[in-house]
């Protein structure tokens, strides 16, 4: 199961991003594209992303992950069509395989959501607090 | 202060890199790589057992690495062939990636090396999404396997430069539907060659060596539509919201909303959804 894998390096990435910004002190979402064709298992990747947050900046943070259709695209016919599961890759009009894929394949992080600055204006929950 | 940050970075970016820079490199001292695919028993082994000896008759220098999860069984069959061979253990991790082949073939594989076959994890899914720096990629698949294989495992079998159908000896046993299984490959990946081989039976020997040596010798590979990226083909006035791999980053403040529905990409370009 690659999704740990896959897991670990959004996780890692993430890190790095926050560490270059500087001054993060908790990520709370990460979103990501995950193309239809990407090999993927959606389910797999948010249980592995949450035991791969486990002890970093990113404890706890909610993975959202947006599921991107496949398309290709006929270079002859100028047609273009949703390739569906399990994908049909040649061209639906002219039979011909002169398509490319124009989306699909994304396994990309779009972006993250964090906190960061000095001590925040919000002020923390004191320990005590009941929660 | 809590804010989005626009990334816009590819998850697998570290890989693709690595095996870019593999490539180049194994292009510039003539080593040819060549990365099998299958789900475990196809007959990676097997069918590589063929190829090296044959290979050793023809006087071309060539290599093998095996990956597994565990065991060296697989170095040990390939290794009688008399040519250089490397068990790769895994430790767990169901697929080989760029780095760990990279650190595996440094100092390892003799400058002469011509081909050098790399049998990934007996797996149809994970290894798929790992470019290896391979000038060729290779799916396997067996006569027992059901035709269904290349739709059930798109990514695989849409990647595949070549695909090997192996075990053909028992295919009127099992009653292997040839035409169906073709159809389905081309479904996924349209223009793909399809070679037929029994390990058993020595059918096809040699194809995958014969296949492997012209693209050492600069004959293009199949490009599955798959792997095509639409560079060029639409939009290409400039947009920078194409650009995946932009380094910089874009915050926005976020509304203090505590609910999910407070996540905002505002402006940015993944607000967007693609066409
Ligand atoms: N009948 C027949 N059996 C074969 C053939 N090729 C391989 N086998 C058998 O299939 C089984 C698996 O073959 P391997 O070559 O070990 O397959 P593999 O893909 O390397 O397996 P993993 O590395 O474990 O994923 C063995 O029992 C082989 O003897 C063939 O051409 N015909
Ligand atoms: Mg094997
Ligand atoms: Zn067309």
């Amino acid at each position: 199961m690659h999704e740990m894998s896959i897991a670990m390096a959004v996780v890692g990435q993430v890190e790095e991003a926050a560490a270059k910004a500087g001054g993060v002190r908790a990520v709370t979402s990460v979103r990501l594209q995950v193309g239809e064709l990407a090999g993927v298992v959606p389910d797999a990747l948010a249980f592995c992303f949450e035991l791969a947050c486990v002890g970093t900046l990113l404890e706890g943070a909610e993975l959202i992950a947006e599921s991107v259709p496949g398309r290709a695209g006929c270079a002859t016919c100028v047609d273009d069509w949703a390739v569906g599961t399990p994908p049909q890759l040649c061209c639906p009009a002219c039979g011909q395989a002169t398509a490319e894929l124009l989306s699909g394949r994304e396994l990309q992080i779009v972006s993250v959501r964090w906190e960061d600055g000095p001590a925040r204006d919000r002020t923390p929950e004191p320990v005590s607090e009941e929660r | 202060m809590c804010r989005v940050v626009d990334l816009q970075q590819a998850v697998l970016a570290k890989n693709e890199t690595t095996a870019h820079a593999l490539r180049t490199g194994m292009a510039a001292r003539g080593t040819t790589v060549i990365n099998l695919l299958s789900s475990p028993g196809s007959g990676k082994t097997a069918l590589l057992e063929g190829e090296l000896l044959l290979a050793r008759e023809r006087g071309v220098p060539v290599a093998a690495l095996t990956a597994d999860l565990a065991t060296e069984n697989d170095a040990r069959r390939l290794a009688r062939s008399g040519v250089p061979v490397k068990q790769v253990l895994t430790d767990g991790l169901c697929h080989l990636e760029a780095d760990m082949l990279g650190r595996h073939l440094e100092g390892w594989l003799p400058d002469s090396t011509r081909l050098v076959f790399v049998e990934n994890v007996g797996n149809l899914v994970c290894p798929a999404s790992y470019d290896l720096g391979e000038a060729l990629r290779v799916v396997l698949a067996s006569v027992t396997e059901g035709e269904d294989k290349p739709l059930k495992y798109p990514t695989a079998f849409g990647l595949a430069q070549l695909v090997v159908v192996t075990k053909t000896d028992i295919a009127d046993a099992v009653g292997f539907d040839e035409p169906a299984f073709r159809a389905h490959v081309e479904q996924v990946n349209p223009g793909v060659e399809v070679v037929l081989t029994s390990a058993r039976r020595g059918e096809g020997l040699g194809v995958l060596l014969d296949r492997a040596m012209a693209v050492a010798d600069g004959e293009p590979a199949h490009e599955p539509v798959m792997g095509r990226r639409h560079r060029g083909h639409h939009h290409t006035d400039g947009s920078p919201q194409t650009n995946g791999s932009h380094p910089h980053a874009h915050p926005h403040d976020c509304a203090d909303d505590p609910g999910q529905s407070a996540y905002v990409t505002s402006a940015g370009p993944s607000a967007q959804p693609r066409a």
